[in-house]
């Protein structure tokens, strides 16, 4: 056994400094943390994250003895059921909820067979500034010698990059979209609520049921389903074994403590561990860490994007709750320390860290597991139960990272839940999002989820959106639509680097129509899109055929019943989505060229592309003109919004309804998570006066300060595309906090996310924070540790983003009292 | 959400002097919107230019001339000399601290403003027809319809356009939105009266008690103002009292305890009222009119000032709240 610490070691970081104790604001609608809570919260938020290479040493070692051994599918089970036998087991003072992915709490394990981290990796890792992840140089010594050498050639990214065609290596490398499948597996999974009603013993029954049943006279795929619902029977076993380890370990606790109410919980711990996962909870304790054992085995197995979410966990454990506090048997204090404990466990899970230069991509520990609170329940009522106002003081109280949370707000949630959500919103910490059943569930309707399934759906990390429990959504990488534009303006090169990036489409200028412009930008657009979607095709069946999981499928219904994997058509819905960033950035530009080069003459087409060239320099008359005098996206002024909805409509058409490999199609979502602020990085200056390098905008909402007349009027314009055609959109907006002083100004703000959803809006967030305070927080970071801004679909804290993300907050549009 | 409008003018008829067919256009000089601080909900407010009194610490100063006026932001401007080009009347002059408009020569055409690539010349004010107007209103309706908000005529003083103003509140009240007027309350009791009959709710202003007073800080009396200020209390309208509080002006007790004794008396239904505590940002935009702000002795309002004006309310049975 390889040196792993059982408990974590002193804190690195000081109590003060990352918001502990943090005064309780007079205006918090819960009553505060107990003891407990504090010292669990503290533990978690002091706790550097580190690397630990346990879970990649037992692979290795397993990989190496059994290679060629089993089929893909069962060696995937085998070595989970292993690591699950073996792996260290913590179980920390004051925990009530257990279980931790690595051997100690903020401990991130390795995924050697999809992407494997070289020495390099490790020491940049260990030593960066932010975003660090402590590993010793032992560890690295051990992975250098017995992970690296086997894994050479076998990783996932490995068999990706051999084969990608150079057309896609030369827009990939232009930064015309990233591949969120070249480094972890696809994720944003959510679950819907079988877990409560079935324990893995009866799942384990189902596919017995279904081995039986295999009809080898008949059905060619006979054998492979056999392979693929033996594996999913091991990986229940591997959870149930991993449950089993930490009830002997309260056990034996128990005996050594000397604290008769220690003594008690351990012994509720034996017992909640010896019965869930195994069986279906029984009441509220048991529901919560049945999940909670449920989402650390999707997470060993694979380091899937955007963690594990336990979808409408509100609705989940209503009825638990609801029937004990009838039997007495759980007060709402207690339900309440439950829950907190279960958010700390998340926030005690950073995300795996990514290798090499796709670090610049997405800078942060968040896993976006994403808690869906409020909403509809699948029979289309109102989701709303007394688990949802707990979540919500919980959430205000414990301020920390992880799990992000959403409130979703139907025409039918009580105007009182709205209320008291907008209270957590104001506090500013940037959660919770706000999202709109009443659209989603629209949205998933067209992509063609039956009715129950669609109201069963909801956020699984940002904003797109999926039906829990049933659907296999993978999130492909972003499109950099203005890029896209950017080499149109210069006939398929890259200006940045002078490298040929897309297709030869006429030099614009030479054009004489607007029209002209806009087909060879569609043209581009469309090649790009077409050769992002035949790498993505290839990626899916490399996951299928070379790292399938089939503890997930278990989870995900039809799974069984099919025999299929989770990445290879198991689920009963099966999306592709490609992310569209910037197309606020790309409407702006095409307006400026719209209106001063073709319309009105003002500026010919060289003179805008030699100052776009030199990054306006020398051309303060001109970028001052194009900043000014062009209607541009967020102000309801149709002359901009309808070149918005035509760029939106043609990247649907692009997208949407292609097919994919799983049996699905390709589908449009409007996301940037921070992956605007990369893109802009590898940009020159733009048409709408955007300067080279400068972040473009965000999913759809407004360039920055380019919305002057209010967020109705952005809400207005954003309301002009069909969002029930997309699989999410997303609209930032910033507040000054003095717009949110009074509670009637709290109502106001419900009022106003209310206008939104009727409008058709899919989702919407709020940064409720000055400039000056910004600003500060940059000048004297240590003053602001525990200050924590919405970047797009996620809170992250301001001092843990770079300088450049941090820009990219500074200059979103502030909203001020009037 | 609070009741829609309770008294709709359309439908109760008009027997009014406002002509219809007469001026029904006004000079705008903002609209701001998800304003959430004049009335209930969330609201639009238009503010229309021109005011008859010049109150010292006004916050919108381009409000208290009729006259469509030219703003100049020195920080904008990039000394392209695209105005000093244009302009019919050569008034425009590039020098060391920007550009200099001559306000003897200039006639307010606005054509600097067009060619300014920064905005950083602009003109405050243009014209707006009832119809254009309530094509820009319509366009927040599912705002006003969510919040129970609706729109807020402010200024300057709205009721220097009452036939204007009466077509717009009579156009709001067919679509059955929100109407509120904020007024100085220096109009002509007839005027005020016609208007009332088309408003849901007023924001009334007071701000001294003693007539030389007001007129040193205000320029003119106060005599008609309270008067008007009694006769629309007798109408039995919606009224919200609205205090600014400037200390060294008229935060003393003898004006607070005058203003509350005459609320008190305010016959109709009981008003609510507002304190808004002064803020001094009325100097940049002084200088954008190209005029000077000198605050002398006016400061803003301490915490312990509020309260003691609170309780001082309180002693007379009025509940004031700061704030909008």
């Amino acid at each position: 056994m390889v040196n792993v610490n059982s408990k974590t070691s002193e804190p690195q970081r000081k109590a003060d400094t990352e918001g502990n104790f943090y005064p309780r604001a007079s205006s918090a609608i819960g009553p505060g943390m107990n003891a407990r809570i504090q010292r669990l919260r503290k533990q978690s938020v002091e706790t550097e994250p580190s690397l630990s290479i346990e879970r990649a040493l037992h692979e290795t070692r397993f990989y190496k003895e059994n290679d060629g051994r089993f089929s893909a599918p069962v060696m995937r089970a085998k070595n989970f059921l292993e690591h699950c036998r073996q792996k260290t087991i913590y179980l920390g003072e004051d925990e009530l909820i257990v279980g931790e992915r690595g051997p100690c709490p903020r401990s991130v394990p390795t995924f050697p067979e999809l992407t494997c981290h070289s020495v390099q990796d490790f020491e940049i890792l260990d030593s960066r500034e932010q975003q660090r992840y402590t590993i010793s140089e032992k560890d690295i010594a051990i992975y250098a010698e017995e992970v690296i050498p086997y894994w050479q050639g076998r990783t996932i990214r490995e068999r990706i990059f051999n084969h990608v065609p150079d057309a896609w290596l030369a827009a990939y490398e232009a930064g015309l979209f990233t591949e969120f499948m070249e480094q972890r597996a696809a994720g944003h999974t959510a679950l819907d609520g079988q877990i409560y009603h079935h324990g893995m013993l009866d799942f384990k029954r189902q596919i017995r049921a279904e081995i039986e049943a295999l009809d080898y006279l008949n059905d060619p795929q006979a054998t492979d389903r056999f392979e693929q619902l033996s594996a999913m029977d091991i990986s229940c076993d591997a959870v149930i074994v991993f449950a089993a380890r930490h009830a002997e370990l309260a056990e034996q606790l128990a005996k050594k403590e000397r604290d008769p109410q220690r003594v008690e919980e351990l012994r509720k711990i034996a017992e909640v561990c010896r019965w869930v996962p195994a069986n279906k909870p029984r009441n509220f304790h048991e529901a919560i860490q049945m999940y909670w054992f449920v989402h650390l085995g999707t997470i060993t197995e694979l380091n899937g994007w955007d963690a594990m979410n336990p979808g409408h966990f509100d609705q989940h454990l209503a009825p638990f709750y609801e029937a004990e506090k009838a039997a007495g048997t759980l007060t709402r204090e207690q339900a309440r320390e439950l829950l907190s404990c279960f958010w700390i466990k998340v926030n005690n899970h950073p995300a795996p860290p990514k290798v090499g230069i796709t670090a610049r991509e997405s800078g942060t520990y968040n896993d976006f597991t994403n808690i869906n609170i409020g909403g509809i329940t699948p029979e289309g009522r109102d989701g709303v139960s007394e688990v949802s106002y707990i979540m919500l003081e919980v959430i205000e109280e414990l301020h920390i990272l992880q799990p992000g949370s959403s409130v979703h707000i139907s025409a039918k949630t009580p105007e009182r839940f709205v209320h008291a959500a907008c209270k957590v919103i104001r506090q500013g910490h940037g959660y919770p999002s706000v999202f709109n059943p009443d659209v989603y569930v629209a949205e998933l309707l067209r992509q063609g989820k039956s009715l129950k399934d669609a109201r069963e759906g909801g956020c699984s990390g940002c904003i797109e959106v999926g039906a829990f429990g049933k659907e296999a959504f993978l999130l492909t990488g972003y499109l950099n639509v203005p890029k896209i534009l950017e080499i149109t303006l210069n006939n398929g090169i890259d200006p940045v680097t002078g490298k040929r990036a897309g297709i030869e489409t006429g030099d614009p200028r030479q054009f004489e129509t607007f029209e002209q412009l806009y087909g060879a930008f569609l043209e581009q657009l469309n090649f790009i899109v077409d050769t992002k979607i035949r790498v993505s095709n290839y990626i899916d069946r490399m996951f299928a055929k070379y790292a399938p999981a089939p503890f997930l499928s278990v989870l995900i219904k039809d799974c069984i019943s099919k025999g299929r994997d989770y990445y290879a058509g198991g689920p009963r819905y099966n999306t592709n989505y490609i992310q569209c960033t910037g197309l606020a950035t790309t409407t702006d530009s095409l307006s400026v060229l719209k209106k001063h080069v073709f319309d009105e003459r003002k500026f010919s087409m060289d003179r805008v592309l030699d100052a776009v060239a030199g990054n306006f320099e020398g051309e303060e008359f001109l970028r001052q003109t194009v900043l000014n005098k062009t209607p541009f996206f967020g102000n309801n002024d149709d002359r901009a919004d309808e070149i918005a909805l035509r760029v939106y409509d043609d990247l649907l058409k692009a997208i949407d309804g292609k097919p994919n490999v799983r049996g699905g199609t390709f589908h449009l979502n409007m996301l940037s998570t921070t992956c605007h602020v990369y893109f802009g990085k590898v940009m020159g200056a733009t048409p709408n006066g955007r300067l080279a390098g400068k972040s473009i905008s965000d999913g759809t909402s407004p360039s920055h300060g380019a919305d002057v007349h209010g967020p109705s009027m952005v809400m207005q314009s954003l309301s002009k595309l069909d969002h029930t055609m997309s699989g999410g959109t997303l609209l930032n907006l910033r507040f000054l906090p003095s717009l949110l002083k009074r509670d009637e100004d709290v109502t106001k703000l419900g009022h106003l996310i209310r206008s939104y959803f009727t409008l058709g809006g899919h989702h919407v967030q709020f940064n409720i924070v000055d400039t000056a305070t910004l600003k500060a927080a940059q000048n004297c970071p240590e003053d602001y540790k525990d200050l924590m801004v919405r970047m797009a679909g996620y809170s992250d804290y301001f001092n843990d983003m770079n300088a450049d993300l941090q820009q990219e907050v500074i200059e979103r549009t502030e909203n001020q009292a009037f | 959400m609070p009741e829609r409008a309770s008294r709709d003018s359309a439908a109760s008829g008009p027997a009014n002097t406002c002509d219809p067919a007469g001026i029904q256009s006004a000079p705008v000089f903002d609209i701001k919107r998800y304003a959430i601080s004049d009335g209930p909900g969330i609201r639009m407010t238009i503010f229309l230019k021109g005011c008859p009194l010049s109150c010292r610490w006004c916050h919108n100063p381009e409000g208290i001339s009729p006259a469509i006026q030219k703003m100049y932001t020195e920080s904008k401007c990039i000394g392209c000399g695209e105005c000093v080009d244009h302009c019919p009347e050569q008034a425009c002059e590039l020098t060391d601290e920007g550009i200099t408009t001559d306000g003897k020569l200039c006639t307010a055409c606005g054509l600097c403003a067009q060619v300014c690539p920064a905005r950083a010349s602009e003109m405050s004010g243009h014209y707006e027809t009832v119809a254009e107007l309530m094509k820009v209103i319509e366009n927040e309706r599912p705002f006003f319809d969510q919040s129970g908000g609706g729109v807020t005529f402010s200024g300057g003083e709205p009721l220097l356009y009452p036939e204007f103003l009466c077509a717009a509140l009579d156009a709001c009240g067919k679509l059955r939105i929100h109407r509120t007027v904020d007024t100085s309350g220096l109009v002509s009791e007839g005027k005020l009266l016609e208007v009332a009959t088309r408003t849901d709710l007023f924001l009334y202003d007071l701000k001294l008690m003693d007539s030389k007073r007001h007129e040193q800080w205000t320029g003119a009396g106060n005599r008609r103002i309270l008067k008007n200020l009694q006769a629309l209390a007798a109408t039995g309208a919606e009224i919200q009292l609205r205090i600014p509080l400037i200390k060294g002006v008229n935060t003393d007790e003898a004006n607070i305890g005058a203003t509350a004794v005459f609320i008190a008396a305010l016959p109709g239904p009981e008003k609510t009222i507002r304190l808004l505590p002064y803020h001094d940002v009325a100097g940049s935009k002084a200088a954008k009119l190209g005029q000077r702000h000198d605050r002398g002795s006016m400061t803003e309002p301490a915490e312990a000032d509020l309260e003691r004006i609170v309780t001082q309310f309180a002693s007379h049975g009025l509940i004031a709240a700061v704030g909008g």
